[in-house]
């Protein structure tokens, strides 16, 4: 699904984020991606859905090399990943509803199966009653839900969450998980970089850990392992 | 400042109409009086009417000579007695001892090749004088050629004044919604599915921009056409395009350099947000 090999990023700044990775992760699996801020989690994720490119190295999505890419395709790449950040990135003057039907829009889905698919996702995220209010009428929980709502319309194969709890307080993270994982059980890779030593060490998945741009740990089932 | 770059479409766009206006009247003037310019070749006195045969079939020979007239010394002093008018009177006298040179009557295909023609049939024999003025065609020629650089470098920084402002107005559009722009990006929109709001907001800026210029054109072409003749009439040569269909063309093409202006300024400005 996701194969990085001796995946290397340094910024124009001379700031080296990311060192030699080499990782794979398979369809339908849940990573989390823990370590120090700073210490390239961003960089990974970022490498992924080729906001940035790689200095050296090769990433495979799906069968195809990223860096072998045209810089036109990539809109189509994208369509199979879908991306939740901490901030939400909502569209503040539109509805929830127009929030996730964008993602739709944008690709060009015809107008009825817009309306079908983003009654589905909404339902499936326990948004279907606040389809008609804006993002400032919602509690915070709410809003990341919308956010993964309109990640997960256009049906992609992976899901890339950037510390989508951490703005968020405990009770609603849990919520959230729990979208998340439903997302994954259908079969969604996930890929979440946080920083909750309580969602990681509570449901125990794949564990990738980063430190100064190196992966010093990898394993199933794995604790958070820092101290808050 | 939507308003700001219409209204600095508008004005750019009434400059450039001005300046093509006068540039192709100038043109076309100029043309007109270089199509006028014919050679006249003097035939020696001396010379009989096999020679003068002769000598025309040697002019018409001549690579770019478009048509050649015989006119006789007596049609010659004719036209010119005609063409003194009233004073012509004195030289109706001289009808029987002509003093005028046969000649023949060149014209050129292409205007420009009027002096090379001209240098050749000097070096032909039977032939006196060549006549043609070259002083007046060469100084046309110049006048126009440096009216033409001058206006279009003129209309050329016009077009890239309004072009600058239209893509500044967009970019600030843009900046508004980079936001959304970026959501669109990241939901893998394609760059033309992001591009074609401002693409034709541009293309609008442009032809909104071009409205007024196009009043101004038709009002004013109208009104000059009309008039000008009856100030300037004693510059016989002035003859303006006439005004149907020049002045309507004329705002056709302001409406496309509007369009042009506009389109091209919002590419400017969204191509920096597209890159990935």
């Amino acid at each position: 699904m996701i194969t990085m090999e001796n995946v290397s990023k340094t910024y124009s700044n001379g700031v080296t984020a990311l060192n030699d990775i080499n990782i794979h992760i398979d369809r339908g699996e849940f990573v989390y991606l823990v370590g120090p801020s700073g210490a390239g989690k961003s960089s990974f994720i970022r490498l992924i859905y080729r906001e940035a490119k790689p200095t050296k190295g090769k990433i495979i999505i799906n069968g195809r090399e990223l860096s072998k890419i045209k810089e036109r395709h990539i809109p189509y790449l994208r369509r199979d990943i879908g991306v939740v950040f901490q901030d939400f990135k909502l569209l503040q003057k539109l509805t929830v509803y127009e929030n996730v039907a964008f993602a739709l829009e944008v690709i060009e889905t015809s107008p009825k199966s817009i309306k079908r698919r983003v009654s589905e996702v909404l339902q499936l995220v326990g948004l279907e009653d606040k389809a008609k209010m804006i993002p400032s009428e919602l509690s915070g929980g709410e809003q990341q839900r919308v956010a993964i709502a309109r990640a997960i319309v256009n049906n992609p194969k992976v899901v890339i969450a950037d510390e989508p709890t951490g703005n968020l307080d405990p009770d609603t993270s849990w919520g959230i998980m729990e979208v998340l994982e439903d997302i994954n059980s259908k079969g969604t890779t996930i890929i979440m970089a946080t920083h909750s030593k309580h969602i990681v060490n509570t449901i125990k998945r794949r564990v990738i850990a980063i430190e100064d741009g190196n992966i010093v740990r990898d394993q199933q089932r794995g604790d958070y392992g820092y101290e808050v | 400042m939507t308003f700001a770059s219409i209204a600095a479409v508008t004005t750019t766009l009434i400059l450039v109409a001005v300046f093509l206006a006068l540039v192709l009247n100038l043109d076309q003037m100029a043309r007109n009086i270089e199509q006028d310019v014919q050679i006249s070749t003097l035939i020696e006195l001396t010379a009989d009417e096999d020679q003068i045969v002769e000598l025309g079939e040697e002019i018409e020979q001549i690579d770019g000579v478009a048509e050649v007239q015989f006119s006789s010394n007596d049609n010659e002093l004719k036209s010119l007695i005609d063409s003194m008018g009233d004073d012509g009177q004195a030289w109706v006298m001289l009808e029987q001892d002509n003093p005028l040179n046969h000649v023949y009557i060149v014209e050129a295909g292409i205007p420009e090749e009027t002096e090379a023609i001209a240098n050749q049939i000097s070096e032909l024999d039977s032939v006196e004088d060549v006549l043609y003025g070259q002083e007046v065609v060469d100084r046309l020629f110049q006048f126009n050629n440096y009216a033409r650089a001058i206006g279009m470098a003129l209309i050329i920084a016009l077009v890239f004044t309004a072009i600058f402002l239209i893509s500044n107005t967009i970019k600030i559009t843009i900046i508004a919604r980079s936001t959304e722009i970026g959501i669109q990006k990241l939901v893998g929109a394609t760059n033309s599915f992001i591009r074609w709001p401002f693409f034709v907001e541009g293309a609008l800026l442009g032809i909104l921009g071009s409205i007024t210029p196009m009043a101004v054109i038709v009002g004013g072409y109208y009104y000059i056409y009309h008039n000008l003749p009856g100030i300037t009439n004693t510059f016989r040569f002035i003859d303006l395009l006439p005004f149907n269909p020049f002045a309507w063309q004329l705002s056709g093409m302001v409406l496309l350099i509007g369009a042009v202006i506009g389109v091209w300024g919002s590419v400017m400005s969204v191509r920096k947000f597209l890159k990935v």
